[in-house]
Formats: C-alpha cells, structure tokens, sequence
C-alpha cells in the first residue's frame, strides 16, 4: 500500500530523514516513535504525498509519488485517512460538516445526509455535538472529530499524527481504542507518537509493530511490541 | 490541473456545500461588489458615449455628404441672371436631386445670429445662395466646378468637404475612445478582482490546506473561490448598470440630436439592450480573472 524505499528527505539544508525504508501492509498496525523533531511529521507527510522524497522512492498504492499530479494526490487522499495533532478542520463549519467534508469534496454529497454520518458520530461519541463548531470543542473532541472525518470515506489506510497529544490518559486510551477497531476492520493504521507509555497500554489489545526515528533513520523497524 | 468542462459545469449547477467551504469573507466580498457595480456603471456611460457618437459620425457623414451650396457672388444687376443659369446647369447636372435658390427671409434667417433679425438685407450686396441636393450616388464636384466656371463667373461650389471630413473624423475618434474607455474599465475591473481574489485566497490558505488533507482536487478548491467571485462580479454589475441606465435615461433630452452633442448623449431603440451585455461580460471577466488567480495561488501553495 505504502512503501518508502531507501527514502531521504532534506529540508533548509539540512537532512531531516536519511535512508528510511518502510512497507505498510495492508491491515498492518504501526507505531511511529521517536522525540520531538525527529521527523515522525514529516514521514507522515511522505506517506500521503504532502511532501516528495529528496531521495529515494515513495510508492502510494503502486504508483511512484513523484509520477503523481495534484489530481492524482488528491485522489491518493480520499484512501488515506489522516489525523493532525492540530487537527485541522474549518472552522466556520459546524462538526458535522466538517465530519463529511470528505465525501463533498469527493462528489458524494447525498451520503452525508444519511445515516452513515450519524453512526460515526455516534461511534466516536459526538451525536451531542454535532452541530457545535470546532472552536467549541475540547482537545478530547476535536481529535475524535478528526478521526471520524479520517474514517469517513472508508479509507484503506490510517495515518494519525500524535492524536493523544492534547488529550488526558482517558482520552487517549480511548482515542487508541478507536484506532485499534479501525484495525480489526482490516485498516493499516500507523500512528506517531512520542508517549511510550500508550504504546505499553496497546500491548495486549494488538499485534503492532514499532518503528523508531533517531538520528534520521528508522532504527528499531520491525521490534514486536 | 484545472479542467475546464467539469469546472464550467460545477459553477453553472449550484453546489450549496461547496459554496460553504470558504468563510465569508467581508471586504474582499464588498471590493468585488462595489468594483463591480461602479465599472459597469461607468461602462453604460462609455457605452452611451460611443454609440451617441457613432450615430453622430454616420449622421454627419451622410447628410453632409450629401449636400452643397453654390454661392453666386456678382454684381446686383447680374445676380439674377446668374443665379437661373447656375439652376439650368444644375437642372441637366448628373446626381443632384433638387436645386433651389434661398429665399431673400431664408438667408435673412441664416445671417440672423450674426448682424440680428432686422438686418435690411436688401441694403447689402449679399451673395445669392443655392441649396444643392444631391441623389445617393453623389455628383461630380468638379466637373461641375468646371461648368460654372464657364457659364457662371460668378458661381463657388462649396460641396462642405473642408468641415465634413474634421467633424465626421472626430465623431469617429470619440467613439473610438468610448470603447477603449470600455476595454480599460473591463482591464481595471479585472485587476480588482485579481487582488480581491488574490487577498482571499491568501486568507484563506489554511482552508485550502484542509481541502487537499481531505482529497479536494484543485477544480474543487478553485470553484468555490470563483464561484463565489463570478457571482459577486454579476450582482455589482447588474446594480451599476442598473443604476447607469437610470442616469442615462434621466440625462435632458432634445428633438434633435445633432442640435447638441450632450443632449443626445444615450441610446435609441434596441440600443438600449447592450447594456444588459455588461453584467455577464464582467462576470466573465471575474471569473477569468479568479481562475488565474485561483491557479497561480494553488500552485504556489502545493
């Protein structure tokens, strides 16, 4: 599905990421570690095309990143769910617009009126909060926002970046509860995150793999949780 | 890449969704509307300009085209006699229509604003004037030149080229600058609109951002800016050109419109449509100039 071979990326001069190679099959459950700046941002970005490689190749769903156009990422977008830290949502819409923004911008607008949207409200807790705006919502909220609207188009893949972040430990596990059923779907979930800890409270819920980024380069790829 | 099939269809059939994916935008809104409505305001006038003009041009062109005057100036006891042989040789002359001489009241009349209505014209050794009216085909001016100079001495055939031509020339060059003067206000609206959709496209960067996260192509993030820029451009343009007509409409009025340039400043019959042309034009000026815009910002920011 995503495959980095060999990848390098540079940024102000500076290389930021240095031979990482990476394959995330599908139904597959990664976590992404690593301290702050260490570069789990950006190869999430390398993952669903916002950035290209400086070297190396990116393949997304068989086809080399750098063949892509915009049209073509784009498309590449409504198969990868992602997940900010910052969550990013508009915020002049209400929850439940921004939940379904997915399928508006993808031409199936007549699904966001149907009963779908209001089962992953529900599955992600915020039926109550539907039509509150994203300014109104807590951290807890927001992230589950997000996920929903990861989720919405039925993704092949999940990226979530830091989406405990802003939240307490009860939000966190439960936000990590909600990946996991991703999962069990058939969903190839990566999730960055610097808190080792939530990675140790997975444990007995799923198979994951951990994947460490220090000093440019994945090196712990393949440690068994 | 934007794809223009798709892209015009997207902005001909509403999407209520996309419409809402860009905040409302205050001043960007009310610049494009306000530049809008005072460009095709100004355009109606430079409209009305040139066709006034242009009528002026052709009216001018052909009924002083087709006109003459012989003025017979000999001496009082031959001015008769000249005067009937200039209208026999104007009688057999190819291409003139009619021939007539003044009356002694008529050139009275024509002096009048000059030496006043009691001038005793009797009392002056006045020129004896010949009205000459000629048929579609026109005559030959200096053939007949060569006649009267045979036959009448007296005779000076003034077929009105010397002022004719200035006075059609300028009626020309000012409509002229009536459609240039449209083609600058469609150029100025453009670049309004350009900075207005530049200015909200810039605002709006994060929107776009969240767009491209979530799977928007580039025709989508586009039509929901010039959609929204094209429609804004038609609402301005209708109201000033609303507005423009208006004022036309009201501006004084005279019989005769070559009586006073000003007072036939404005349309006549089915001129009056053109200006309905105004607001789709500036519509598509908007949207022309939003797509590049559009294009050229999503560019930068991939």
């Amino acid at each position: 599905m995503i495959e980095l071979e060999n990848v390098a990326y540079s940024y102000g001069g500076g290389e930021l990421l240095s031979d990482i190679t990476l394959k995330l099959a599908p139904g597959s459950f990664h976590f992404l570690t690593g301290p702050s700046g260490a570069g789990k941002t950006t190869l999430m970005k390398l993952c669903y095309g916002a950035l290209l490689p400086t070297a190396g190749q990116v393949r997304l769903f068989e086809a080399d990143v750098r063949s892509l156009t915009r049209d073509d990422v784009a498309m590449v977008r409504r198969r990868v769910g992602v997940v900010h830290q910052d969550c990013q949502f508009l915020d002049h819409l209400p929850v439940r617009e921004n939940v379904a923004l997915p399928l508006h911008v993808s031409g199936r607008s007549q699904e966001a009126e149907g009963e779908d949207l209001n089962d992953l409200l529900h599955w992600v807790g915020l039926t109550e909060r539907a039509h509150a705006l994203p300014p109104e919502l807590s951290g807890g909220e927001r992230q589950r926002a997000a996920l929903a609207r990861a989720v919405i188009m039925s993704p092949d893949v999940v990226l979530a970046d830091e989406p405990t972040g802003n939240v307490d430990w009860e939000m966190s596990q439960r936000l990590l509860r909600l990946l996991i059923e991703l999962n069990r779907m058939g969903k190839t979930v990566l999730v960055a995150t610097h808190d080792l800890s939530l990675i140790r409270a997975t444990k007995s819920h799923v198979q994951a793999r951990v994947l460490r980024i220090a000093n440019r380069r994945i090196q712990l790829a393949g440690a068994d949780l | 890449m934007i794809r223009w099939p798709r892209f015009l269809k997207g902005l001909l059939v509403s999407d209520a969704q996309a419409d809402r994916v860009v905040p409302p935008s205050g001043y960007t809104a009310r610049l494009t509307v306000f530049a809008a409505g005072a460009m095709a305001f100004l355009a109606v006038f430079a409209l009305a300009l040139s066709l006034a003009s242009g009528r002026l041009a052709v009216r001018w062109g052909d009924e002083l085209g087709r006109s003459a005057t012989i003025r017979i100036a000999a001496p009082a006891d031959q001015q008769q006699a000249q005067t009937e042989a200039a209208l026999r040789i104007l009688e057999t002359t190819r291409g003139v229509q009619t021939a007539r001489a003044l009356t002694t009241d008529e050139q009275a009349d024509l002096l009048a604003p000059w030496f006043g209505a009691d001038l005793p014209l009797d009392a002056l050794p006045v020129p004896q004037l010949i009205e000459v009216i000629e048929t579609s085909e026109g005559m030959d001016p200096a053939g007949l030149r060569l006649r009267l100079a045979a036959e009448v001495p007296g005779a000076v055939l003034d077929d009105h080229s010397r002022w004719r031509a200035p006075l059609v020339k300028a009626a020309s060059r000012l409509r002229l600058l009536g459609w240039t003067a449209i083609i600058l206000i469609a150029a100025v609206m453009a670049a309004m609109v350009t900075l207005a959709a530049n200015a909200a496209l810039a605002a709006n960067a994060q929107v776009i951002a969240v767009l491209r996260l979530v799977g928007a192509t580039d025709s989508y993030i586009a039509q929901a800016f010039i959609r929204r820029f094209t429609l804004r451009a038609l609402l301005g343009a209708f109201a000033g050109m609303a507005l423009g007509m208006a004022a036309v409409s009201l501006m004084p009025r005279a019989g005769d419109e070559t009586a006073s340039f000003l007072t036939g400043l404005g349309f006549q019959g089915w001129h009056w449509l053109l200006p309905l042309v105004l607001p789709p034009l500036a519509a598509f000026v908007a949207f022309v100039a939003t797509r590049l815009a559009a294009r050229r910002t999503l560019e930068e920011l991939s």
